[in-house]
């Protein structure tokens, strides 16, 4: 995949950076400029808490070229704290059971094995468990 | 919410064809489409003369990344004679051809087309399976749901995830779904499977007999499926015999207005309503046991048509997994929010049921041949509304069918609901 790709999305990638509605107040990501709740412009940024709960998961067994080395994983949506819901690998599990509602927090990993011809390695977040 | 606008000018499906769905190493989509389209020629009762066809369209999902070949209206369009008509492709995904279904009614209805083609194409199966996954991906957003490690099974495995949680369903009850539509499938001979689980278990432990290997005990089919090692799974609790196939298919209908049906067949088949909507990712959906767009095209549909839930009596949903069976038959108000999973275990959504779902096989067994399958749905109530399903005929007088196409995990669906009159 080509680098001005991925290298685009930093913010988003490294910092969970979205976007806030100066008009309603709602937290956005992934970032748009458009407000999906009232459809007002919304560009200003917003640096999310990475917090949030696990709001549905899968065990990925079948794993597509660039995760096959950690299968079986485990993705989930998260329901951050602010609102919105982001789609992410959970990590750090070890042998906990992940069940709907647990809490989680953001952490930046490498998200793919560096398997495509330009050996790039992506880095991004994850959520693992909140340690209590 | 659309407003209601009833289509200007009504339009009839006057013949309908597909060739077998399945893996044709030896056929390109051109052949495939030609087989299509030969059935669906045939199928006129009165006859037609392609020369009088005002354009085509054809749903495709992806001839660029599937057999390197970009603009396939134009080459589908001169294969079955009808340059230099014009020639549309739409792509929306799974949903392509139920998408090119609802451009060719708009056509009609508009006053700029009187008989129009509408086709679905995929060919998938020249590709390794890695490569078919990494393409179907693109049907789903590249920036925020892939990079995770998120597959086609895996967005529909976390919807089932979310549904047992909410409604107390377990993996058994997708599995019923499955066993329900191999059932079916083992009737149709246009079906890429043409086994039941019963016999594809049957056949496994005969092998083992004849290699002279330990012979597997499984008690029944449920038990078939929960073993692992016969039915692997592919994204928790999401298994093998969850998932529709890879396949390669084609698919050819023959829309005319209203005012000119009978001139083809004394016994058209009208489309009553037709609905399409889309929907945000679904990491961004607050609801994952529904989907919007499939709630919303079936208002538009059943506001058109005059017809309820309750009137159809023969309905093809897309169930690219068996979840997705659960919850299209939710979501098109067959069955209240939560007791969908329970209809394929009760028999209500067998063929001798009270509603019958995917009498061809659906997706599951017939094969999803992407670009191909809205298409295919249509062909299928066809056949069961004019009596020609054979061994799979649903019983009595049909007077209203549907369909549900569904592209990507939700963002494209469409509804159409049919009927003789």
């Amino acid at each position: 995949m080509d680098i001005p790709r991925h290298w685009r999305l930093r913010k988003q990638r490294y910092g969970l950076v979205g976007e806030v509605c100066e008009s309603c107040n709602a937290k956005v990501f992934p970032p748009r400029d458009i407000c999906p709740e009232c459809g007002k412009e919304a560009k200003t940024l917003y640096t999310f808490s990475g917090h949030g709960e696990v709001y549905s998961y899968t065990t990925v067994f079948d794993a597509p070229a660039g995760f096959d080395e950690t299968a079986p994983y485990t993705v989930a949506m998260i329901k951050l704290d602010e609102g919105p819901l982001v789609t992410a690998q959970l990590t750090d599990l070890e042998n906990r059971k992940v069940e709907i509602g647990m809490p989680v927090e953001m952490v930046t990993r490498k998200l793919r094995n560096a398997t495509d011809e330009r050996g790039l390695l992506v880095y991004g977040y994850k959520f693992r468990p909140v340690m209590n | 919410m659309a407003k209601f606008r009833p289509l200007s000018r009504g339009v009839a499906v006057v013949g309908a064809g597909m060739s077998k769905f399945g893996a044709f190493p030896g056929k390109s989509t051109r052949d495939l489409f030609v087989e299509a389209f030969l059935e669906m020629r045939d199928s006129v009762d009165k006859g037609f003369n392609p020369a009088e066809v005002d354009a085509l369209y054809i749903g495709n999902f992806s001839s660029d990344l599937f057999e390197g070949q970009g603009h396939t209206a134009p080459i589908m369009a001169e294969w079955v004679g009808l340059a230099p008509k014009p020639a549309v492709r739409v792509e929306d995904a799974c949903a392509s051809s139920g998408v090119a279904l609802r451009q060719g009614i708009l056509a009609i209805a508009s006053g700029v087309a009187d008989i129009v083609l509408v086709g679905g194409i995929e060919k998938m199966t020249d590709l390794p399976t890695a490569e078919v996954t990494d393409t179907l991906a693109t049907a789903s957003d590249m920036l925020y749901e892939i990079p995770a490690g998120f597959t086609f099974p895996g967005f529909y495995a976390s919807m089932a995830t979310s549904y047992m949680h909410k409604f107390g369903a377990t993996p058994e009850s997708f599995m019923k779904v499955g066993i329900k539509n191999h059932e079916n499938g083992a009737l149709n001979d246009k079906a890429q499977f043409g086994k039941t689980i019963r016999q594809v278990m049957d056949d496994k432990i005969a092998k083992s007999e004849a290699r002279g290997l330990p012979i597997p005990v499984w008690e029944n089919e449920i038990a078939f499926l929960q073993d692992a090692r016969a039915n692997p799974i592919i994204a928790w609790p999401m298994r093998l015999f969850d998932c529709s196939p890879i396949s390669d298919g084609a698919a050819a209908l023959l829309l005319v207005s209203e005012d000119l049906a009978n001139k083809f067949s004394e016994d058209p088949l009208y489309i009553l309503g037709t609905g399409q909507a889309s929907d945000v990712a679904l990491h961004e959906r607050e609801n994952l046991t529904g989907l919007r767009a499939a709630r919303e095209a079936a208002r538009q549909a059943y506001l058109m048509s005059g017809v309820t839930p309750a009137d159809i009596q023969v309905a093809e949903v897309h169930d690219c997994f068996t979840i997705a069976e659960v919850i299209a038959i939710e979501d098109l108000g067959f069955f209240p929010e939560g007791e969908g999973y329970r209809a394929a275990e009760t028999g209500v959504t067998g063929r001798t049921g009270e509603k019958p779902i995917n009498t061809s096989g659906g997706l599951k067994s017939k094969g999803h041949p992407v670009g191909a399958s809205g298409a295919g749905q249509v062909i299928e109530i066809w056949k069961q509304m004019r009596g020609l399903a054979g061994d799979r005929q649903v019983a009595g007088e049909l007077e209203f069918g549907l369909t549900h196409n569904v592209g990507g995990t939700g963002g494209t669906c469409t509804v159409h609901i049919f009927g003789r009159r």
